[in-house]
């Protein structure tokens, strides 16, 4: 691994400032586990590399009592989240999706900024905070901005962020009651192998809980960037919900995909294995619900 | 560029002058001698090279020397006692046939005793979940969650 020197700023303001000394030779640092293996491959040679290890704000995860808005800073780790009680029972989506990243050594250390700034078609982080209509806070140099979790891909391994831009938190609005929600990575196996396809749905019901009043349906390995299958949320959207519904939503979600045949799968069979698992998941989001109440 | 940072390495404060670039495995293993900890992959995916920092497992050599400043670090190493007798999670894998060729153990071994240390009750599932990143080419993995699981049955934890 080429030599660099390594900071380790304790506010974002000194991360984007060091950055702006040396921009042209600088890298952020989050847990590293993509960075690292990018180091010692040579696929990335900073002279600097900011760590953002040390700025406690974006290390926190809380629920905002008043608003029952959830934060999430970026720098929490997949462990942090998998462990927390309250992501457990409010945000289950959240918890399928980081429990099964890599290992618990991966989980111990790689954060979900990080996973969403790497921005592979396969980041298992994105396709939840996308479902929960999560909204990403940025600074930069420039000041703040902030935009919805799924503006943040651009292609694979391309970002909207700025030179010098941090992902500071991400904010998830607060749920509607009757609302349940889960992820599958669908694999070989569930641990550290990255899904053939992932496959995230929300469903919110109206109060006589038959009703669908709102869908969310996220793929991730479906199309170059984590993508939303609207066309199935439209179909879910006003009708009265059950299985056949669920099977008809499978369909159309698999034929919006623009899966690809890559070594680790074929287009065809991520097709079928988005049909059936829009409908289980699906499903599997109406017992949540039916537990909840 | 090198930096000087003082940590707990195994019960003992430690000062040492790091480079920036350094990862814990490579400080532990090529300039300590303590090699106990095992570099299979590199990259993360075989988890030989497990250690403890902050009573959490991670791969070593995904994680930089320099960020362990202030922190509690375990290896291998500190396991047994200083008369030499083993820990009962080390006990368990000789015991069970949790060893063969031992290049995975010290990996295997640091991840147990990451859960145990935290859930000595753990279960089947919670085992295999927790050791779901440590790779062996010998064991088919049965005797190796056999041996987890047996330390239950031991009398707990030394320490
Ligand atoms: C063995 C192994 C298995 C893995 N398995 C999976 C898996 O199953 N699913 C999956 O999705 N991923 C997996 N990963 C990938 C990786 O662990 C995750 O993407 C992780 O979340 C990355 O987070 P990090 O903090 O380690 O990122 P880092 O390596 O620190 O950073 C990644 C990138 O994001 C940038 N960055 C980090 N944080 C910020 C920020 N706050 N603001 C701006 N830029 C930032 C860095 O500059 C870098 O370009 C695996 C990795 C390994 C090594
Ligand atoms: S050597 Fe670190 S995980 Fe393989
Ligand atoms: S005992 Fe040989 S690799 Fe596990």
């Amino acid at each position: 691994m080429k030599a660099f020197k390594y900071l380790s700023p304790k506010t974002v303001e000194e991360a984007i400032a060091f950055h702006g000394q040396h921009s042209e030779t600088s890298k952020f640092i989050g847990g590293g586990t993509d960075v690292i293996v990018k180091l010692k491959e040579g696929w990335m040679e900073p002279d600097f590399l900011i760590s953002l290890k040390k700025i406690e704000e974006m290390s926190e995860l809380h629920k905002n009592e008043a608003t029952q808005e959830l934060s999430i800073g970026a720098m929490v780790t997949h462990a942090t989240l998998e462990k927390s009680l309250m992501i457990q029972n409010d945000y289950p989506i959240i918890y399928d999706a980081v429990s099964n990243i890599g290992s618990l050594q991966v989980r111990n250390v790689g954060t979900i900024g990080g996973n969403l700034i790497n921005a592979v078609p396969s980041a298992d982080g994105a396709i939840p905070l996308i479902a929960l209509d999560g909204v990403a806070l940025l600074h930069g140099p420039d000041g703040e901005r902030s935009c919805d979790v799924k503006d943040i891909f651009v292609a694979p391994y391309k970002t909207i962020l700025k030179p010098g831009e941090i992902l500071k938190k991400i904010a998830i609005p607060p749920q509607a009651s009757n609302t349940g929600s889960a992820y599958i990575k669908f694999g070989r196996r569930a641990a550290m192998e990255l899904p053939l396809i992932g496959i995230g749905v929300l469903l919110t019901l109206d109060e006589t809980k038959e009703i669908c009043i709102k869908a969310r349906i996220c793929l991730g390995v479906a199309a170059p960037v984590p993508m939303r299958a609207f066309g199935a949320e439209k179909l879910l959207v006003g009708k009265k919900i059950n299985e056949e519904i669920l099977i008809e939503a499978g369909k159309i979600a698999a034929d919006e995909s623009k899966v690809r045949d890559s070594v680790r799968g074929k287009a065809w069979h991520r097709k079928e294995m988005i049909r059936v698992h829009v409908r289980r998941i699906g499903l599997k989001c109406l017992e949540i619900i039916k537990n909840n109440s | 560029m090198a930096t000087n940072i003082s940590f707990i390495l195994n019960g003992d404060e430690i000062s040492y002058e790091v480079k920036d670039h350094w990862t814990l495995s490579h400080l532990l293993r090529e300039e300590m001698g303590l090699i106990g900890t095992k570099e299979g992959c590199g990259n993360g995916e075989c988890g030989a090279c497990t250690v403890i920092v902050d009573k959490l497992a991670v791969n070593s050599c995904l994680y930089l020397a320099i960020e362990v400043e202030g922190k509690i670090v375990e290896t291998i190493e500190g396991l047994a006692s200083t008369s030499g007798a083993l820990h009962p999670i080390q006990q368990s894998f000789v015991k069970n046939g949790g060893i063969q060729c031992g290049f995975c153990s010290p990996g295997m071994i640091m991840s147990s005793k990451a859960l145990l240390d935290k859930n000595p009750d753990a279960n089947h599932e919670e085992i295999k979940h927790a050791l779901a990143g440590n790779i062996c080419r010998c064991t088919g993995y049965v005797q190796i969650l056999e041996s987890v699981e047996a330390v239950k049955n031991m009398g707990g934890q030394n320490e």
